[in-house]
């Protein structure tokens, strides 16, 4: 993999050096700003410009992105599928924006990869993983707590990314692995995930819970709550649990340790966190917290990623005013007329474009102004900010994936 | 119920809690909040003396709601029920959790009916899949937006509540749909405008940035009629049965209980 220097002393380090000095990207942020989409484009830079081999681990992919890339969203079940590397050729050729090579010629070697989370096969896996014996690990499997459990268990889906992230790395298979996170109720549940799971093995409730199968004795401190406990679940449900905590407590130590080498991976020097965000209110709001957090905790935040913003060009003063003008042209005779003839158009239909055009600008840019005052709030943190416009189109394909790459390359 | 959600910040009111404040007229709004929830739900069914001695429970409470299916889910859809039961309202409308954890939380009373199968939160089940199930009690609105994943996640949560629960899908409401400013012909002029030479008559009638003003509304029309692609979608893929309302962008300044109105406005004129 190639490494490359900042463009000048002063300036930050760019995204090429981001994508060349990371061998894990954490890609986070609110739901619905285009998190998959910055990630797999951050994916297809670094395996053409730094012709590294790249894994992009996602939760969702939209389908029709994930099926013109040749994957099936419904049936991969985390196994790890290689884009096309002709498809990948042909959308970013060599001198395109993203087929231009970083630091030489193109090495060709790149490899882009992407694998779909699974959720209920990572839990399976744990479980074969830190069960003592084949017993232990078919009565956990087959427990209909568990069942039901899987899907929603201490936060599952945060863990279960970045225990797999911790995985797919440790294979050495990849030079870099982008993970696409899924969406949180809280931005902070992904980075409280290891700890939870930690504290949940430790908690004493789970100690209380196991006592009547350790012993059959009742401390006295547990017994006000077997009262409480009892009268409103019913002793039965909580035999259930109890036997579903006493499978899992066996399996302490080995979720335990796991769960510390997540934790330590999330503050690797080698990991970065990349937040994206739209300028919208809520997302923009949530990445600030999300970034400031982030931070607080020594985090290594690699780049924020404003996405779908609008050309700056809207917030010009010149523009307001050209606005103001063709409003004033629709109404001018002589100037309707030098523009109709132009354009090759009928007068009146012109006059009534570019009526609506002038009058409905001030909507744009109402929301350009907004959107300026966010980015300076977010540029504010003092990371490497990187700006993709709003497209005319959806990214739904490969080549909408190197043509977004190109903006996130040129923007700064 | 959702965490992330602001539901003061469009009152304009200060922070809520568990207790309701009243935000208007006949108004009041809550923030959902399931260690108050418990506290009540002991208070009241099981009949807890004693604050004091829920201490250890209220905090070991996180991890049991951590760890077992439901527990928190059926806490707060508890609390709804509660107060629908109760009618201390005429309408309990719930911005709930995001479609990726809804049907957990109103499929929760019948997860627990069958991994509980006696004491008191079996048998409490029972009146709330009555007010759930019924509807012309409870009904489900989907919120979405005129753009690809959204609309997907829409489809699959109207099948999945469909499939899993009993709860009536009431209606789709599309937010932010942009309007359609320009007929076809007047696309066609659009198009036109573009072209170099009409570029330059835009420039010498109004400046270097008249472009900029022509490009804005051209990217405008593009990502209105990719939407307008998924609104189809939505339309198509949609059961008949299930009305769906489409509320437009509002282009404006104003935050907070300007923008209730304005969007209570856009929905009462697509109701009716």
């Amino acid at each position: 993999m190639v490494r490359v220097r900042s463009r000048r002393g002063d300036e930050p380090p760019g995204l090429d050096a981001l994508l060349a000095s990371k061998e894990m990207l954490v890609v986070c942020g609110s739901g619905g700003t285009g998190k998959t989409t910055v990630s797999a484009s951050l994916g297809a830079i670094a395996a053409v410009r730094l012709g590294a081999r790249v894994l992009v681990l996602t939760v969702d992919p939209a389908r029709r992105l994930a099926t013109s890339l040749g994957l099936d969203p419904t049936g991969m079940g985390g196994q790890a599928v290689r884009i096309d590397p002709a498809m990948l050729d042909t959308a970013a050729p060599p001198g395109s924006p993203l087929g231009e090579a970083v630091g030489g010629t193109r090495t060709g070697h790149g490899e882009l990869w992407v694998a779909m989370l699974d959720t209920k096969a990572g839990w399976d896996e744990l479980i074969h993983r830190h069960a003592a014996d084949a017993d232990l690990r078919d009565r956990v499997l087959a427990n209909p707590l568990y069942q039901n459990i899987t899907g929603r268990f201490v936060h599952s889906h945060d863990y279960l990314a970045m225990e797999q992230l911790l995985d797919v790395h440790a294979s050495g298979r990849y030079d870099l692995v982008i993970i696409d996170t899924p969406p949180s109720r809280n931005a902070l549940d992904l980075l409280d995930a290891p700890g939870r799971m930690k504290e949940f093995f430790g908690s004493r409730l789970l100690r209380w819970l196991t006592v009547p199968y350790r012993s059959r004795l009742f401390t006295v401190a547990s017994k006000p709550f077997y009262q409480v406990a009892d009268r409103v679940l019913g002793s039965r449900f909580l035999q259930d649990i109890a036997e579903f905590f006493v499978l899992f407590q066996s399996m302490e130590a080995g979720f335990v340790a796991r769960a510390d080498e997540v934790e330590r991976l999330l503050v690797d020097p080698r990991t970065a966190f990349v937040v994206v965000s739209t300028l919208e209110a809520a997302p923009a709001y949530e990445a600030r917290f999300l970034a400031q957090e982030l931070q607080r905790r020594s985090m290594n935040l690699g780049a924020v990623v404003l996405n779908r913003t609008l050309p700056a060009a809207l917030r010009r003063p010149g523009a307001a005013t050209a606005a103001r003008r063709l409003r004033a042209a629709a109404d001018d005779p002589a100037q309707l007329g030098a523009l109709a003839a132009a354009a090759g158009a009928d007068v009146a239909a012109v006059r009534g474009v570019v009526t609506e055009v002038s009058e409905r600008f001030h909507d744009v840019a109402v929301v350009a102004s907004r959107e300026a005052e966010r980015r300076s709030e977010l540029e504010a943190l003092g990371v490497l900010t990187v700006v993709a416009p709003t497209l005319a189109h959806d990214v739904a394909d490969l080549a909408g994936l190197v043509e977004l790459g190109g903006h996130l390359l040129a923007a700064r | 119920m959702d965490a992330k959600g602001s539901v003061a910040a469009a009152f304009d009111s200060g922070p809520l809690g568990f207790v309701p404040t009243q935000v208007g007229d006949r108004l009041w709004a809550m923030q959902m909040n399931t260690e108050d929830a418990l506290r009540e739900y002991l208070r009241l069914f099981v009949r807890i003396p004693l604050v004091g001695r829920i201490g250890p429970l209220a905090r070991t409470f996180d991890f049991v709601a951590d760890a077992a299916p439901g527990v928190k889910e059926i806490l707060a859809v508890g609390k709804l029920c509660y107060e629908v039961r109760e009618r201390h309202y005429d309408l309990v409308v719930v911005d709930a959790e995001a479609s990726g954890h809804i049907v957990a939380q109103i499929a929760a009373p019948t997860v627990i009916r069958q991994l509980v199968q006696v004491g008191l939160v079996h048998d409490q089940t029972d009146w709330m899949l009555d007010i759930l199930d019924d509807a012309r009690c409870t009904g489900l609105v989907v919120v979405t937006t005129p753009e690809e994943m959204p609309v997907v996640e829409t489809l699959d949560l109207v099948a999945r509540v469909r499939r899993e629960t009993r709860v009536d899908v009431a209606g789709v409401i599309a937010n932010r749909v942009l309007p359609a400013l320009f007929s076809e012909r007047d696309l066609e002029v659009l198009a036109k405008l573009q072209a170099p030479a009409a570029r330059e008559a835009l420039v010498a009638i109004a400046g270097r940035d008249a472009t900029t003003v022509l490009d804005a509304a051209a990217l405008n029309e593009a990502r209105r009629q990719v939407g307008a692609g998924h609104l189809e979608r939505l339309r198509r893929s949609l059961d008949p049965a299930i009305p769906l309302l489409a509320v437009p962008e509002l282009f404006t300044r104003a935050t907070g209980r300007r923008v209730v109105t304005l969007m209570a406005d856009a929905i009462h004129d697509e109701v009716a």
